[in-house]
């Protein structure tokens, strides 16, 4: 299977979607002409013209409207935001209009968007440019929201997207984009809604959003090698829709959870989560749910500050320490 | 009855025609337009009344007094043409040929309405009108009309959008933006700013620094024009020749319609920030008086325009009956329209109501 980068497993989807329907198009700020301001959009305006690869000027409030009112009137629009960070300035867009139109309309107004774009810390990038924002998308019904750690998932879950009929948010892991992974060629579809069991296991359950899924990769090897325990991995991949039923069954095997993500703590989506195990599998639990979150601070600019905030391997490790008593 | 003229007289543009003649429209197209704004008038004075009585709850804005502006713009759509306005939509819906049974029902939540009691009197929708809302945050709808512009232009479908906001929406940075994009990619799409002097309690001259927004336009390098927002003959004017260009050359373009509304913003609003003498210099500029003046002087008969109105009036009514008489949406019908496809599964959040 071709190894490339995760960039390149989105740039891979978008080529073949706006291949496969002329109604798709792509449209942000630095999109076209730059090739992308990390390069995911790379070779598409070559490959498909001006009139659907569009460079837009910074307004990302009046092009998130623009891609709204497109996808109502049959398109399918594909809006980068070039961080998610942006996006807090088209928040109204996005809730007021994007989630709701297809509600108040009574179904008569579709609203198949996708908005995509890198998200999440990196490293030195300091307050405004270094959060995630999962938690907060998640929060409004007639949004769905993706957010891939692998290659394949980068490219499987935005093929699905763009042939969607809801708007989408779709959430890119900027510190990702330049790492390698396995990736299938030609057609790939993973469904919203289906967690991937990353790594079996029979001791505890690590539930990691977005990029935490590697950091609890690395602990749980750790666990298995140092501390004899044996964790089951699971990334939930979409968390609107969110595959309940994943989680459960491996909550019945292990009896304990750990949930790590990049949010704060505070209405973190680990809140929801666990809120959702106390209710679904109360009787199964052996211990309290414990979360994994960055720390309730804006995000330091010093290196050691940011690795305080952010979680962490030995913060995962001493977690499912906790939960398992160990 | 003299009447005066609520705009400058020099047309912004020096090649703009004068207005059309009282002698240069056929009689049924006036009776037509004629039609179409009593017809507004006399559902806007039920849904008054119905929200006087609790039949409608949250917010309600009446168009009374603004019926030109919709009925004379929209009278120069082609179908398949779009439209999107703010909160204050009710006239819009009605001028693009929405039934006043299904407005009214939608004003008194229930099944029968035109988005089946979930939208209410801010969120008027009809697809195979063409209208896309009906939206209640102001200004937010400007960019949404753009991207129905852009996707007009993208499939070369000959369509064209107007966009309708008020002069307090003119003032939002969304607005900017989208006027930006449009006159940047020269998509077809006419904004139109009626202006009504107040947004909410507040004066345009509290709230812009310039005092005809049409000249805005000329940031943005597209036409801008000022029109007679109580005469429905120069509205359409105006019009005709914005949407001709949006259509033809796609040259968008921004009307500033100067208008007045004779109700409060919305239903609490008791208008305290205006004078009575103010709204009955207005009330002289009434609209339909004026339009009834012309046909009356052109030989239509006063029991003709009665006639008219009494239709008005028993539509009016109507639609309070059928409204009244519709039964309220199933509590299944809540947790539609959410997503195209409902997810099956134990895939959260499940609704429970």
């Amino acid at each position: 299977m071709p190894v490339i980068e995760y960039r390149e497993a989105l740039n891979q989807a978008l080529a073949e979607e706006m291949e496969r329907d002329d109604r798709v198009f792509l449209m942000g700020e630095e999109v076209a002409e730059y090739n992308g301001a990390y390069k995911v959009s790379k070779g598409l305006l070559d490959k498909f013209g001006a009139r659907r690869v569009i460079d837009t000027p910074i307004s990302e409030n009046g092009f998130a409207g623009v891609g709204i009112g497109a996808a109502m009137v049959g398109l399918k629009p594909i809006i980068e935001m070039m961080t998610w960070n942006f996006s807090l300035v088209a928040f109204d867009q996005i809730i007021s209009n994007a989630a709701k139109t297809m509600y108040m309309s009574a179904g008569q107004f579709k609203c198949p968007v996708v908005f995509r774009g890198p998200g999440g810390a990196v490293k030195g990038l300091a307050a405004q440019h270094s959060q995630s924002l999962e938690a907060i998308y998640s929060h409004f019904p007639g949004l769905k929201v993706a957010c891939p750690a692998t290659g394949a998932d980068a490219k499987g879950l935005l093929k699905t997207a763009i042939r969607d009929e809801d708007p989408i948010i779709f959430m890119e892991s900027e510190a990702l984009y330049g790492r390698k992974f396995e990736v299938p060629e030609g057609e790939l579809l993973i469904p919203f809604g289906q967690a991937d069991i990353v790594r079996p296991g029979n001791d505890v359950t690590i539930i990691a959003i977005s990029k935490q899924r590697h950091t609890a990769t690395a602990a749980a090897e750790i666990l298995a090698n140092e501390h004899k325990i044996d964790a089951e991995v699971i990334d939930p991949r979409t968390l609107r829709p969110f595959d309940m039923d994943t989680i459960a069954q491996s909550v019945a095997k292990t009896h304990r959870v750990v949930i790590v993500e990049e949010n704060w703590y505070w209405c973190g989506i680990g809140a929801q989560i666990a809120e959702s195990i106390y209710k679904e599998c109360f009787d199964e639990l052996d211990a309290p749910v414990a979360r994994v979150a960055s720390r309730d601070v804006p995000m330091p600019y010093a290196t050691n500050l940011e690795l305080a905030v952010l979680p962490s391997v030995d913060r995962v490790i001493e977690a499912v320490k906790q939960v398992t008593y160990a | 009855m003299k009447v005066e003229s609520a705009v400058a007289k020099k047309p912004s543009r020096s090649d703009a025609p004068a207005s059309i003649s009282i002698k240069d429209t056929p009689v049924d197209i006036l009776i037509e337009l004629y039609t179409k704004m009593i017809r507004i008038r006399r559902f806007e004075e039920a849904a008054f009344q119905q929200y006087q009585k609790g039949s409608i709850v949250g917010f309600c804005h009446l168009y009374i007094g603004q019926e030109a502006v919709a009925v004379g713009s929209l009278s120069v759509l082609n179908p398949g043409d779009k439209v999107l306005t703010a909160y204050r939509d009710h006239a819009h819906a009605l001028a693009l040929g929405m039934t006043a049974d299904s407005l009214m029902a939608e004003l008194f939540g229930k099944a029968t309405g035109c988005s089946k009691g979930k939208g209410g009197s801010m969120h008027f929708f009809s697809a195979e009108h063409g209208m896309l809302g009906g939206n209640g945050i102001v200004g937010s709808h400007v960019p949404v009309a753009t991207g129905a512009a852009f996707a007009q232009k993208y499939q070369r479908n000959r369509g064209v959008t107007l966009c309708f906001f008020g002069d307090g929406a003119a003032q939002q940075g969304a607005v900017h933006e989208a006027m930006n994009l449009a006159g940047l990619w020269r998509l077809p799409i006419v904004f139109v700013v009626e202006n009504n002097k107040y947004g909410m309690g507040t004066a345009v001259e509290r709230s812009s620094a310039i005092k005809d927004f049409y000249k805005r336009a000329d940031a943005y390098n597209f036409p801008g024009m000022q029109c007679d927002g109580m005469n429905v003959l120069d509205v359409r004017e105006k019009f005709a020749e914005a949407v001709n260009a949006a259509r033809e050359n796609f040259t968008p373009c921004f009307i500033e319609a100067k208008t007045y509304r004779y109700r409060g913003h919305s239903m609490s609003d008791p208008a305290l920030y205006r004078t009575a003498e103010e709204v009955e210099k207005y009330k002289h500029l009434d609209p339909i008086l004026v339009l009834k003046s012309d046909l009356l002087k052109k030989g239509t008969s006063e029991s003709q325009l009665e006639g008219i109105d009494k239709a008005a009036k028993d539509e009016a009514k109507a639609s309070v009956d059928f409204a009244a008489a519709s039964p309220e949406p199933e509590l299944s019908e809540g947790i539609k329209d959410i997503y195209a496809r409902p997810w099956g599964g134990n895939l959260l959040p499940k609704i429970e109501i």
